[in-house]
Formats: C-alpha cells, structure tokens, sequence
C-alpha cells in the first residue's frame, strides 16, 4: 500500500502536520486489552449500580422501568437497523426511511396532532427546540412557563434561550396545577409560546385547554410536554389546542440507560411544518411509479440551508424511535389503551394506598395518570435510604428541584410494580418514618424542612 | 407476490381488527371506571389508530424492512466525515448488562457509583485524547456540542463584560457549524479557502480586522473536510486568540488524529467529540450518538451542569464519585439528566479494548487507507476524470472532483453515486464541501481491509468505463435496489409525512 501512494512510512503521511503540533509519545491511557478482559472490568463496574433488576423502582420524574418487550431488542439489534448512517441515500435506506413513517404516523396518532418528525434527541432538548420554532413562528421572544414542565425542561429551555435572546417567565402551581390565573396574568401580545406538561411533574393531569386559552387570546403557541405512555387514556393535546406537543419517549420501548440514549418526539400543526426541527420522512414514488420514502423538506436542515436551517440537528436517535416503533405495534391499539388504564388503576391503588400509611399525605389531590405526589413527616432523604436497605427505590426526593417541596415524594407506577410490590413500599414507608420519628422525636404535625440529597 | 413489492405495505396496513401481540399482567387492583379517577372531559374518547397486528407477523414486517436498507456490517461505507468504521458487538454486550441498561438516571450518586465512575473514566480519557484538562458529557450529538461550545463562548465572554457578534468558519465547515452558530445568536461570518486546501490567511486576517472586537469565535475542523491539516494552525489559533476570541474544533474528523496530534496542543479551546463516529457507537440509521466536550481551564467555569466529579470522602473516606451541580456560572442543563449514558458504556469499552497504542494505529490505518484510495482512484480512468481536489497527502479522508467526468462524460456525481449502488456500494459523501464542484468526499476508515478499498477503486473504473460506451446505463441508475431514483421534489412540494387512516 505505501508504495501505492508512494511513501516509504506512515509518517511521511503525518508530515502535513507541523512538527510541534506532533504528541511524539504514547497517550497517558491504559494498553489495549483482551475482549474478555474488557468485558469483566466493565461487568465489574456494572456490578456497583443498583438497577431495576436489584432495587424495586418506583423512581420516574420523567423516564421510567416498563417493561421493554423482547421483540424490540431482538429488532433493534439487527445490523440493518443497527449499523447504517442517516438514510442519505434512499434507494438504499427505505428499510429505516419507512420505518421513520411508521414513527411519524404513531406519534401523530398519539398527540392528536398532524405533523410528527423522526425524533430528536430527548425530552428537554425538544421542549427547547419548540421555543426556538415559536420565535420564528410568532417573531415574539418571551416564554410563559408553568412550574409544572419538568425541571430539567425549564432549566434546558433557559439555557437556550441565553443563545436565542428569549425572556422567561415562570407561573406557579396551586393544588398540584398550574395556576390559570398567575398564567392569563403573565401572556401578554409579547408571549411566544405557552409552555405546559401534563400530566405535570407532580404527577397532575392538568386542564390544558383551560390553560391554553391565554395562549389562544394573544397569538402565542400553546406547547404541551406530555408523557406517551398515558396518551392510551388521556385527550391528546392535539385535541386540547396544542400547536406543538413533544416530550421524553423513553416510556415506548426504550431502557432506563442512566438517563439515555432514549428520543424526543416533537409533533405540530400542519402550520409549522416548515419550522419543524429534525429529520421527516415523506412518502413519494420512484421513476417507475414504485411507493418510496424519503427525507423530506430538507431545505429546512443544516446539510442544505447552513446558517438559514430551522435547526442545528444532525445525529438524533433514528434507532431509539425504531424501538418505540416496534413496542407500540407489539402493544397494538387495545394494548396500549389497557396498558394506560392498568396504569391508571394501579397508581389509584397506589395512591390510595400510600397515603394511608401514618406520617404520610397526599402533596395534592388532582386527577394523576401514572405518578403522584406525596408529603412526609419524615426527612425525605432519611426515609429513602431506610428504604433502600429494604431494596426499594420509593421515588423522586421533590427537594431536588422544588424547594418548596423539601418534605415531597414522588412516586411513579409502571406494569411492572406488582399489587404486592405496592404493599410493600407502603410497609417500607411506613416503617421508615416511625423508625425516623421514633429516634429523632419529630413532630408528626411539623412538616420536615430541606431533605435535599 | 415478491418479497420487495409486498414489504412496500407499512404496519398500518397490515392491521386487522381484532389481532394482538401483547400480553399485559393483570390488573391486580379494582377495576374502578376511569372517569371516576380522571374527570371525563380529560379522558380520550378514542384510542390512537395504532396497528392490530400478532407478533410473528411484526417480526417479519421489521426483518423485511431491514433487508431494504444497506448497511455497515454488509459492506464498504466510504461516507465522508462520517466515520463509518465497525462497531464492536461487544459494545452491545456490555451496554446491555442490566447494572447499565436498567439503571435509573435519578438513581442516589451512592447506588450508582460504577456508573459515574464509568463516565468519569471516559471523561479523563477523552481529556487526554483530545489534550484539554475538563471535559463534559452532556451534548447528545456534534451538533449540540457546537451548541453548547457556542454557549460556552459566550458565557466565557459576558464573564469578561463583553458582548461579541460574529463567528468565523472556513467555507468548507460542516452544515451543522454555521446552523449552530445562528441558534446560538450568533452571525455566521464565511472565511475563504486557500489553494493548498487551507485557511486562507489573508481572507482570516480581513475577517478579523473588520472588528476585532466583535470576533467571538472560529470554528474549525482539522484535519479539515477536504480531509486536509491546515499547516497553519498555530497562527490561525494566535490570531484568534490575539482578537479575544475563542477558538472551536469541530471533532467530526478526530479519527485521523488520535494519539499523533492533539486539538489542545493545537490552541483550541472547545472540542466536541462525536463518539458515534471515532468511538465506535453505532450510528443507528440516523442516531443515537453523542457529543461530549473537552474545554480548556479558562472555558471549565462554565461548563453545564451537572458534572461528573470524583470527590475525597469525608472523615477520611475513601474516594468516591458524584454528581456536581454547584456550579454558578455554568451555562445550564442542555438536556435532562445526565447525557447518553448507553453511548459512553459502549465508546469507553471501545477506548479500554484499543488502548493508547490501538488509538493511534487506527489513525494511522485510517490515513494509510485513505491514501491508498486515493492513490487508486489517480490511477486509470479515475484519475481522468475524477481529479483528487487538491492533489497532495490527505489524512482520514479526502475530495474529489466529478467536475471533469461531467463535462467529458456527461455524467453527474449524483450519477457515479447511484450507479454505485447497483455494485453494492455505499457511495462517498456527495456535493460537499461545497467550494469543490461535483465533490465526491471518501472516507474508508482503518476498519476495511485492503481489499475492499480495491473493489471500490475497480468499480469506480468499471462505471467509467461502461460510460465512456453507454452514459445513459449510469444516468438511469440504480437498477438493483429496492426502488429507484425517488421524487424528491414531490415528497417537499406536496408533503405526506403520515399514513391517513
């Protein structure tokens, strides 16, 4: 090969580079080692979290342990799906290009909304996306934001709009919800877009068309985060007033991974398909009339339009929106309508349930779906560790995020969490907190302060 | 019925009311109607059209589909900038072990201490690779690394009082660049090309000078899109530099330099790293992939938050790993949780199974077999009429030029590109970079051998050959796939993006 080229060494091809800029040693890294090797060193590190397979999980807040069908592995793991680039070439790539359509039409089917992209990277990254469409959508730059959007969500939104030049504004919760009359006092002719979530992060289904009518009243989109799991039972936001609804789509067919890879999903109005971010597959024909996909509207994406893209977005998660693909035809129409349901039902018992146990309150009572909030008598961060030496992870310390909520529990219900594995994080909670009250005299009637981990 | 005609039918049509896959547990709770747990008028009145279908029947829709894509594992992928090496299944494996796999992300640091470990590891690593001292994992691809490196410019300039406009890329940047810049706020400001393939010096100082003070950033890739060093750099960073801005790596190209040079050594400031291209993650059809960042001390402050830090142990405990989020001047989250956790697993099993010396000879493999490609396609009637763009050494990739085929033959890249096809080829990267005309942009990779660079090179020459005779059988191309040259123009001006049911 080098005489091919005509060189006598590889370094003669390295010559290009100046010879300062040259790290002429090693890197400070470790030899390569055997496959067998590096899978026990990585067995090894595995060997130190505790998973869902070690630890009951009632942990959500946003990406939660369902049960991922075997199907979807054994599908996502196909080379064919597993190992192509960006389907640049179509003739080549109408395995993945449909498989895209397929998404496209679930997703639309889901949010009630007509228009769906491919995916993009993950939940709160899209809720930041939408707010860059509604500013080219309306040529507005404020955001009024409910204190229901997922943390993360808020915080990402933030951060982008450092960038964009956008002005947050954030309206409170009242009873769980989102205070309607903090949000028609905060959208004005200057709002860009209405940002809800519901169910919220607390849990609560909220009243989105209700809401949504100050959005409606002064021009501004209404964007709905929501949970695609629940949308089995609940009114899509397409059917509530929704411009655009998007959020997290690890629930559909994608593992917990420590927080990712999973996929956004980002659906819209037949009014923004032009503004959309993110790859979509349009369906046309080949020149001998023959049914194919294909990217379409790409003079909105950066490959072709550069600083004029509606987007950055290149690499997403073609493969993650495969596996929510293919677990929600597993499911199929009756499939997913029980699944929500079951859901539904079980965190009603849960809920119920929970909040009979001494030392522990409901944190509000409005309508919830798969996640609900409780209060505790007892430090929070206290109470989970008495119940992980129990092996169950009893749910999300709200003091993470809301210091409001120091003494807050969130709780989230999959079909994987049994009857039985409900009774018992009620007997965990319950022994824990009289355990806590017990050694540290805390008054049942004061509410605990802090409790952030 | 043929099995490419019937695998045209999507799911949606293949439903049949009443057919089911799954199988739910019970209930186990009382059946309480749900409009007295959710108030009716938030209840949907009707399910999402979703497909009726029995599992086997869904096994063998997906396994026909799969067999209408190309792919890595079945042959040569010589997209440029891409990175299409092999991924390793044991990636897989041990991204798969359920202490990985079904780990939740708001897991106590405490219970997830392999797993921060894991990140931290990867983090020092890529420090090291890429000769920056702090590195975040966060961006979840290039793409949103170039966001964040954006962010992190200017946060890095507010600190200092400043509020700068504009950001310099050469104009064969990759399209994400300039799209990141102007979601950053930024301007996007074109810096020429020079006739070695480089930085054009004159037109960088000119840029500059406009309004030194107004220079937040340049983004560079190097070896750059044309698969060329640019000798300058040194002076570009200095420039840079000297004006107060920040200067970008765009990391899309670090599989030609892994362990010979290092972007820090070079000046920059911010790189991203696309693990999905050097680091083995497989791309997926289209992701996921992800982006970390490796940052100079002066950029480290602002970094988003939260940071995967090892920490001493009070009391005298011994050394542990943590999640930090007491970082007041970060930028912020870009995204929920952590990052692409199942991509670091799979691209830190990657950098422990080639270690320092695997690294660096998979560069060097990568410059030696693109070279040799190269040195094939001069030859013969390639060489003829596919003239390499700028005729010197290349490093992982470099650029032809379709423009003499065109004229002589007749022939467009996008012709050569189809016509590939029907010899089982994944074509190179085509019209890009943009300043060659007709490009066709080869990147082989260190993970194909010998041999299928040279069936690459005899099918370019068959093609030409077969058009010297007969420019038509290539104009008409392909013959072979699974349909043929789509209507693209169709599926924008009349868009239809779902199935109507």
């Amino acid at each position: 090969m080098l005489a091919a080229i005509g060189v006598e060494s590889t370094e003669e091809l390295f010559a290009q580079v100046p010879e300062p800029l040259r790290l002429g040693r090693p890197l400070a890294l470790p030899e390569g080692m055997s496959e067998a090797e590096v899978f026990e060193r990585l067995a090894a590190l595995a060997a130190r979290n505790e998973d869902a397979e070690r630890q009951v999980c009632f942990v959500g807040a946003g990406m939660y342990d369902h049960y991922v069908p075997a199907i979807v592995d054994a599908i996502t793991q196909r080379s064919e799906f597993l190992t192509p680039y960006t389907p640049y070439q179509p003739e080549i790539s109408q395995g993945g290009l449909q498989v895209m359509f397929e998404f496209q039409t679930a997703m639309s089917e889901l949010t009630g909304l007509p228009v769906s992209n491919a995916g993009l990277y993950e939940g709160p990254s899209s809720v930041a996306s939408a707010g860059y469409l509604a500013m080219a959508a309306t040529g507005r730059r404020r955001f009024v934001v409910s204190r229901g959007l997922h943390p993360h969500s808020r915080e990402t939104l933030a951060t982008y709009s450092v960038g964009y030049g956008a002005e947050l504004v954030e309206v409170g919760l009242a009873g769980g919800e989102t205070d309607a009359e903090a949000l028609a006092a905060a959208v004005d002719g200057e709002t860009a877009a209405v940002f809800l979530q519901s169910p919220n992060f607390l849990g609560a289904v909220e009243q989105v068309e209700a809401l949504g009518a100050a959005a409606k009243e002064h021009g501004a989109l209404l964007v709905v985060a929501t949970d695609p799991m629940t949308l089995g039972v609940l009114k899509p936001p397409g059917e509530q007033g929704a411009d655009v609804a998007l959020g997290e789509g690890q629930p559909l067919g994608n593992r917990l991974d420590f927080g990712g890879p999973s996929f956004g999903f980002f659906c819209a109005t037949e009014e923004q398909i032009r503004r959309m971010p993110g790859r979509i597959a349009g369906e046309t024909d080949d020149v001998d009339g023959r049914r194919g996909f294909v990217l379409a509207l790409q003079t909105r994406e950066q490959h072709i339009r550069r600083e004029k893209a509606t987007h950055n977005i290149c690499t997403a998660q073609a493969l993650n929106a495969l596996a929510a693909m293919v677990h929600l035809a597993w499911l199929g129409r009756e499939g997913f309508r029980e699944l929500g349901e079951l859901l539904v039902r079980r965190t009603a018992y849960a809920r119920e349930r929970l909040a009979a146990v001494e030392g522990v309150e409901l944190l509000h009572e409005a309508p919830v779906a798969r996640e609900f909030a409780l209060r505790l008598a007892a430090p929070v961060d206290r109470v989970l560790e008495r119940c992980a030496e129990r092996g169950i992870a009893a749910g999300y310390p709200l003091g993470r995020d809301f210091e409001e909520y120091g003494d807050g529990l969130l709780v989230a219900i999959t079909e994987r969490r049994s009857r039985r594995e409900i009774d018992d994080l009620a007997e965990a909670l319950s022994a824990a907190i009289a355990a806590e009250t017990g050694e540290f005299g805390v008054d049942m009637t004061q509410k605990s302060p802090g409790g952030v981990l | 019925m043929n099995v490419q005609d019937e695998a045209v039918l999507t799911i949606y049509e293949r439903s049949k009311p009443g057919r089911r896959a799954a199988t739910l547990p019970a209930a186990e709770v009382p059946e309480t109607p749900l409009e007295k747990l959710i108030p009716a008028e938030l209840l949907r009145a009707k399910p999402p059209r979703l497909p009726e279908v029995s599992e086997p029947e869904i096994v063998r829709h997906y396994n026909r589909l799969s067999r209408r894509n190309f792919d890595l594992d079945t042959g040569f992928y010589p997209l440029g900038s891409c990175t299409m090496k092999h991924n390793p299944r044991l990636n897989e494996r041990v991204a798969a072990l359920s202490g990985h796999a079904r780990l939740h992300p708001a897991q106590d640091p405490r219970r997830a201490q392999g797993a921060l470990e894991l990140m931290w590891l990867l983090q020092e690593s890529l420090a090291e690779i890429c000769g920056l001292p702090h590195v975040s994992l966060q961006p979840s691809a290039g793409s949103h690394g170039e966001l964040a490196g954006l962010l992190l410019t200017r946060a890095f300039h507010a600190d200092r009082g400043e509020e700068r406009t504009k950001v310099l890329a050469p104009d064969t940047s990759h399209g994400t660049n300039p799209a990141s810049v102007t979601m950053a706020g930024y301007e996007a400001v074109k810096v020429a090309t020079n006739e070695r393939g480089g930085v054009e010096m004159d037109d960088l100082r000119a840029k500059i000078a406009e309004d030194p003070d107004q220079v937040a950033c340049l983004m560079l890739t190097n070896p750059n899109t044309l698969g060329l060093f640019d000798e300058n750099i040194a002076e570009i960073a200095a420039l840079i530099h000297d004006a107060g801005g920040t200067l970008y790596y765009d990391g899309a190209n670090l599989n030609a330099v892994m362990g010979h040079s290092r972007p820090g050594d070079m000046g920059f400031d911010i790189v991203h790293v696309n693990l999905h291209k050097s680091f083995s993650q497989p791309h997926g059809g289209g992701g996921p992939g992800a982006g970390p960042i490796a940052v100079s001390e002066r950029i480290e402050p602002f970094l988003p938050k939260p940071q995967v830090v090892r920490r001493e142990g009070a009391n005298g405990g011994g050394l542990f790993f943590d999640l930090d989020f007491d970082r007041p001047r970060s930028i912020g989250r870009l995204r929920g949780f952590q990052g692409n956790f199942g991509v670091f697993v799979r691209s830190y099993a990657y950098i422990l199974s080639l270690g320092a010396d695997g690294l660096a000879e998979a560069s060097e493999t990568a410059v030696l077999n693109a070279n040799y490609l190269k040195a094939r396609l001069a030859q013969g009637l390639a060489g003829k009429h596919l003239p390499v763009a700028f005729d010197r050494h290349c490093m992982h990739e470099f650029v032809l030029s379709g423009k003499p085929m065109k004229k002589e033959l007749g022939l467009t890249t996008l012709d050569l590109a189809k016509r590939l096809l029907d010899f089982g080829f994944h074509p190179p990267t085509v019209y890009f970079p943009l300043l060659v005309e007709e490009a066709l942009m080869i990147e082989p990779t260190e993970t194909e051998a010998k041999e299928s660079l040279d069936a690459f090179a005899d099918a370019v020459e068959r093609i030409l050959a077969e058009a010297e005779e007969d420019p038509e059988k290539a104009k008409q191309a392909p013959y072979t796939t699974p349909v043929r040259r789509l209507d693209e123009v169709k599926a924008t001006r009349k868009p239809v993006v779902r199935q109507p049911l």
